[in-house]
């Protein structure tokens, strides 16, 4: 039994989710291979080596594959797959993209978000919005799995794997990329954050959004996050959504100003350590998984709050 | 050209479900149900291609038992020419892999240059029918799609990723999987109900497309996740600064 994990990366650094789908990966109990599908990216795959579990660095090389096109990824997958009995992919927006058509390829379902293992073929995944917890069996051959990272801890560094070179797969010539939009940001990255400070529809505009919560975001060091209605109403970019439908995140402190705490965006940051609501509704349903509620107007308390801090 | 919609059928996104005390599911029985939310930005936005002049036929599809029927006259009351109703057992499971065969079999037949479906269904939160259909057609695919526009013989989809947006260029036929921001769906008006009422409405059984639905994911149970522990209410700022540094410790 051997599971192979497909490394998430941009080509120039290996993104955190791979560590914790390593994590996942290895609580499998067999050995775990590591895929690197990229463009240039020997420095990707050396850094994939040094994770520590992982016995085998895969790596297939093509201008191809330089925007992780789904249909060029998938194939590469497909090409290695039969040696393997899990193949794991991080609950990104990469590894929910190509996971899916690597199973329907293969004729074998596939187990999303998993939050634990509990056997080789037994997992257990949230479903409805975080409401309720399903323990599923996987009963074909290949089990294909996206992981969602916040279940497992990050992997550590100091392992030493070889490193092979596969024969890249052909371009699918079907899809093409066009152009990226990035948006621009100093911050600690959503999803890895220890500290995210949140805002949603209260906080009125853009101005405000920026004005009240980057100082504090700032003081803390913090990743900035929103609700739906926030990003919605154009208050933030929409990759800062955290939620059923947006950013699943789990960080030791979760700052919430002006949230409601619809389920959906419950769903997203319900695991995390300690949880704070600031919120002048008595009533709003964020208070009910606070650990931490105070009832306030936000823009007078955060600002208080930083200059305590 | 024609556009194909597959409309699920789920608990209304507002409705807090409960987990059966005996931990075989969620209880369903007598709640809300409504077009799950997804999929009726991707009807609107195969009406919107419509109205454009880009699109000639739009169908709307659903998978499942005969109450889904009330979702294709939604879909149709948005604005979706006809509907095909794939109908299985009441006590049947349907899987997205499973979902994703009978749509490529009415991909075959229908013969359509786009297919439009949703992310992810908010009851099952899989999101993989559309990529996994994608895969079984050989077509291209555009997931999680904030913006489409149709140019030349091919789509460009812009697509919601970690981190921001990027565009792909897809050659048709292809998939699209929407994600919120695509567009805001209309409210469907009563006499577009009406309207619906009077579209035609196809009813087939998988065994019909030949497609074998057994799930191949068993569930063996299903519980309430962990309850947080009760939480407190701080009176001012200057508690919860000292709360969050002796207490919780997290600064």
């Amino acid at each position: 039994m051997t599971s192979l994990v497909i490394a998430e990366h941009d080509n120039t650094s290996l993104k955190g989710a791979t560590h914790h789908t390593v994590t996942a990966a290895a609580a499998l109990g067999g050995e775990v291979h590591l895929l690197v599908v990229g463009s240039n990216a020997a420095g990707v795959a050396a850094a994939a080596a040094k994770i520590t579990g992982v016995t085998k660095v895969l790596h297939a090389d093509g201008a191809q594959f330089a925007e992780g096109l789904a249909e060029n990824v998938a194939a590469q997958v497909i090409a290695i797959a039969k040696d393997y009995s899990h193949l794991l992919f991080p609950a990104t927006a990469a590894g929910k993209n190509v996971a899916p058509r690597v199973a329907a390829l293969l004729d074998v379902a596939q187990v999303s978000d998993i939050t634990k293992v509990i056997s080789p073929d037994t997992f257990e995944r949230p479903i409805y919005a975080g409401n309720a917890i399903a323990t599923v069996q996987s009963l074909d051959a290949v089990k294909v799995i996206t992981v969602r990272t916040t279940g497992f801890d990050s992997a550590a560094e100091g392992g030493s794997a070889s490193v092979e070179t596969l024969t890249a797969a052909a371009d699918s010539g079907k899809s093409s990329f066009v152009g990226r939009e990035v948006t621009k940001s100093d911050r600690p990255e959503l999803t890895a954050a220890k500290i995210i400070v949140s805002g949603g529809r209260a906080m009125g505009s853009s101005d405000k959004f920026n004005e009240v919560l980057t100082p504090l975001a700032d003081k803390l060091g913090a990743a900035l996050g929103a609700s739906r209605a926030a990003v919605d109403a154009g208050y933030a970019p929409n990759d800062w959504q955290v939620g059923q439908t947006g950013k699943i995140v789990a960080p030791q402190l979760y700052i919430a100003a002006g949230i409601s705490g619809a389920i959906q965006h419950l769903a997203g940051m319900k695991d995390s350590k300690v949880i704070v609501a600031i919120n002048k509704d008595p009533e709003a349903p964020i208070f009910s998984v606070a650990d931490y509620g105070l009832e306030a107007d936000l823009f007078t308390a955060v600002p208080e709050l930083v200059k305590a801090l | 050209m024609k556009v194909l919609v597959p409309v699920k059928r789920v608990v209304d996104y507002n409705v807090k479900v409960r987990v059966k005390s005996d931990g075989t599911g969620v209880d369903i029985a007598n709640v809300k149900m409504s077009i799950n939310p997804f999929d009726e930005i991707a009807v609107e936005e195969a009406v919107r291609l419509k109205e454009k002049g880009v699109v000639t036929e739009v169908i709307a599809v659903s998978c499942g038992v005969t109450q889904c029927q009330e979702t294709l006259r939604y879909a149709m009351a948005i604005g979706a020419d006809r509907a095909i109703l794939v109908e299985t057992a009441a006590d049947a499971e349907l899987q997205p892999l499973a979902v994703a065969k009978l749509l490529k079999a009415l991909v075959d037949k229908e013969q359509p240059q786009m297919v439009i479906l949703g992310k992810q269904a908010i009851d099952d939160d899989c999101n993989q029918t559309g990529q996994m259909l994608a895969a079984l057609t050989g077509m291209p695919q555009g997931t999680f799609a904030s913006k489409v526009e149709v140019v030349e013989g091919k789509v460009n989809v812009t697509r919601e990723v970690d981190g921001g947006l990027e565009t792909v260029s897809l050659s048709l036929p292809a998939v699209v999987t929407t994600d919120l921001r695509l567009n805001e769906p209309r409210y469907v008006t009563l006499p577009n109900i009406m309207k619906a009422k009077k579209k035609q409405l196809d009813v087939v059984k998988p065994a019909d497309l030949g497609v074998d639905v057994t799930p191949r994911i068993k569930t063996l149970s299903v519980a309430e996740p962990a309850k947080r522990g009760a939480g407190i209410k701080v009176p001012d700022v200057a508690t919860l600064v000292s709360k969050l540094k002796t207490e919780a410790k997290v600064i």
